[in-house]
């Protein structure tokens, strides 16, 4: 066969492909925009639900999901970024480096429903914590954590060898070139994996099912020992458990997670990009 | 001062060497109480009995081969939907898209890799179950397919980013050097730029398989949560139960230090072997291609 028609016959198919892999991603965003929407209130998003979750509002689940973001950065942002500082800046290369790199691809690896597991074992019942908000943020802190370390390592190495070199030939310490020095100029790239990894945090529903939610709760968590609703585990509810839901209300649900998510990837993408075009070096 | 000094730094290295190697503690942890709340497993049920063809807890058989073979099945089907779509997206935004078309796609896959996944089993249950049920003619659209076409759409933005980054990071040299030869980019791409490139798509439909077969609520929605053995290929348009789901579904049900409680965990032990398994493979390729690129260099 003639060259020239190949390659207009491979192009046109990759272009086909790529846009059967688009097209419906957009269409997903599309029409649950379209059709979440018309249930988005003020009621909706600011009363407790009623009628067994099939009228009212979802608070519980926003201000869960808002409560368990914040937990996990709580526990998983000052041991990720450390972990990273010391792998960027301190550790050698080396067996015992080797295995860390190893243990942070494996658990960015291991099943989000097997870390539910872990965290029932370990903090539900070994802790006695209970089924909490505080399992919960911890099971997805551990989850969020490579994410975490990947991406301000990332960040840290980006930032040049010789800033390093001349605080430390002005006299700094390892740790003041750090804090001062290398902290500052790598803090976008460390924030925008931070948002990124607790992203993902926000819309998992396997680690907190047995450590966390709820399935009903008309009120908000008062302590890290409540339990708390979660909007992915509550659009699970709602779309399997509850019958004769009203669908308005699932579409609705499943909007405000999407723009919960997607508010975060946003702020991530313009903190990255600000970031990128004021950088000097 | 300084002697201040000294001591704030010794202890701050301390605590940063401390969160360094916490990984490893964790994944030690992980494993750790896997074994004790899934060990007991393997004394409380006969080993024949577990890897028997009967899942149905509540009489006491805990077959486990069902949920073996439902996740094969629907990993297998996803895998066929996720290698070439995230494969041939990867090669279309490296070498073929114009400069503008890749800044659209790229974001844009990465906004499927954000979509949390029980939103994309919401829609599998509204929209896809009714339509492959009409389009097949089949009894329900609860099927291992339907998990198959969902875990694809997750596996990709994975396959896609990390081979993206293999096609980016192939020498521009390589292609000027097959073009300057008189080959088309067409060839270029198949016989050199992915050749080159290999080893680093390995490892993103590795990751992008470990990502399938660890996916659990979108599979719990749409595939019917029935736990029947897959033996034949129709098995896929039949409903199935994977073992991911299985865990989901049912621990929040069992009684604290049961014999079910603990053959869940027995599951979880497999799950997060196999995760390991994958993932040290995927390294390895890695670790491969790093060695094999300082050969080339040298």
């Amino acid at each position: 066969m003639n060259r020239a028609l190949t390659q207009r016959l491979g192009f046109s198919l990759l272009t086909l492909i790529a846009l059967l892999t688009v097209v419906p991603i957009l269409a997903v965003f599309a029409y649950i925009i379209a059709r979440g929407a018309p249930a988005i209130s003020w009621e909706f998003l600011t009363a407790m639900p009623r009628e067994g979750m099939r009228a009212g509002g979802i608070l519980p689940a926003i201000v869960g999901t808002f409560y368990l973001t914040l937990g996990t950065a709580i526990f998983s942002v000052p041991l990720g970024v450390a972990a990273a500082i010391y792998l960027a800046e301190y550790a050698r290369e080396n067996w015992l480096t080797r295995l860390i790199r190893i243990a942070i691809i494996n658990l960015a690896g291991i099943p989000s429903v097997v870390y539910g597991l872990f965290g029932l074992g370990l903090f539900v019942f070994f802790l006695k914590f209970g089924t909490s908000l505080l399992s919960a943020s911890l099971t997805l802190s551990i989850m969020t954590l490579p994410v975490i370390i990947s991406a301000a390592e990332e960040a840290l190495r980006a930032v040049p060898q010789a800033f390093r070199t001349v605080s430390i030939s002005l006299g700094g310490t390892r740790w003041q070139t750090i804090r001062r020095i290398v902290l500052p100029q790598a803090l976008p790239g460390i924030i925008t994996g931070v948002i990124l990894g607790l992203e993902r945090a926000a819309g998992e529903t396997a680690p907190i099912l047995f450590t966390g939610a709820a399935f009903f709760l008309p009120r908000l968590p008062g302590s890290p020992f409540d339990a708390t609703m979660a909007l992915p585990y509550h659009l699970f509810v709602i779309s399997t458990q509850v019958p004769e839901m009203p669908i308005q209300i699932q579409y609705g649900t499943a909007l405000v997670l999407i723009a919960f998510v997607l508010g975060m990837n946003l702020i991530a993408t313009v903190i990255r990009s600000r970031a990128r075009a004021k950088r000097q070096w | 001062m300084a002697k201040s000094l000294t001591w704030r730094e010794t202890i701050i290295t301390a605590v940063i060497k401390t969160c360094g190697y916490s990984a490893i503690v964790f994944v030690a942890l992980i494993f750790f109480f896997l074994l004790r709340e899934g060990l007991p497993a393997l004394s409380q049920v006969p080993l024949a009995d577990l890897f028997s063809l009967r899942w149905y807890p509540i009489e006491n058989y805990f077959g486990i081969l069902p949920l073996l073979t439902g996740s094969l099945i629907v990993t297998v089907g996803a895998m066929l939907v996720a290698i070439p779509f995230g494969i041939g997206t990867a090669v279309f935004i490296a070498e073929v898209a114009p400069r503008w078309t890749r800044e659209i796609l790229k974001p844009l896959v990465e906004l499927l890799g954000g979509l949390p996944s029980v939103v994309l089993g919401f829609l599998g249950i509204l929209i896809l179950a009714p339509f492959l049920r009409r389009f097949l003619d089949l009894p329900t659209g609860l099927t291992a397919l339907a998990g198959s076409l969902l875990l694809g759409g997750i596996a990709v933005p994975t396959i896609v980013s990390i081979a993206e980054d293999a096609l980016d990071s192939v020498p521009m040299s390589y292609r000027e050097g097959a073009l300057a030869m008189g080959a088309t980019r067409w060839q270029t791409i198949w016989r050199v730029t992915l050749p080159a490139a290999r080893s680093g798509v390995l490892t993103a439909v590795m990751l992008g398989l470990g990502r399938a077969i660890g996916e659990t609520m979108a599979v719990m929605m749409v595939t019917g949560n029935a736990p029947v053995m897959a033996t034949r290929w129709n098995s896929l348009f039949m409903p199935a139960r994977t073992m991911t789901a299985t865990i989901a579904a049912e621990m929040g049900e069992v009684a604290n230090g049961s014999t079910h409680y603990h053959v869940l965990f027995f599951i979880g032990l497999v799950l997060f072997l196999i995760s390991l398994a994958v993932n040290v493979a995927a390294s390895a390729v890695v670790f491969r291609q790093k060695k094999r690129a300082e050969r080339v260099l040298s």
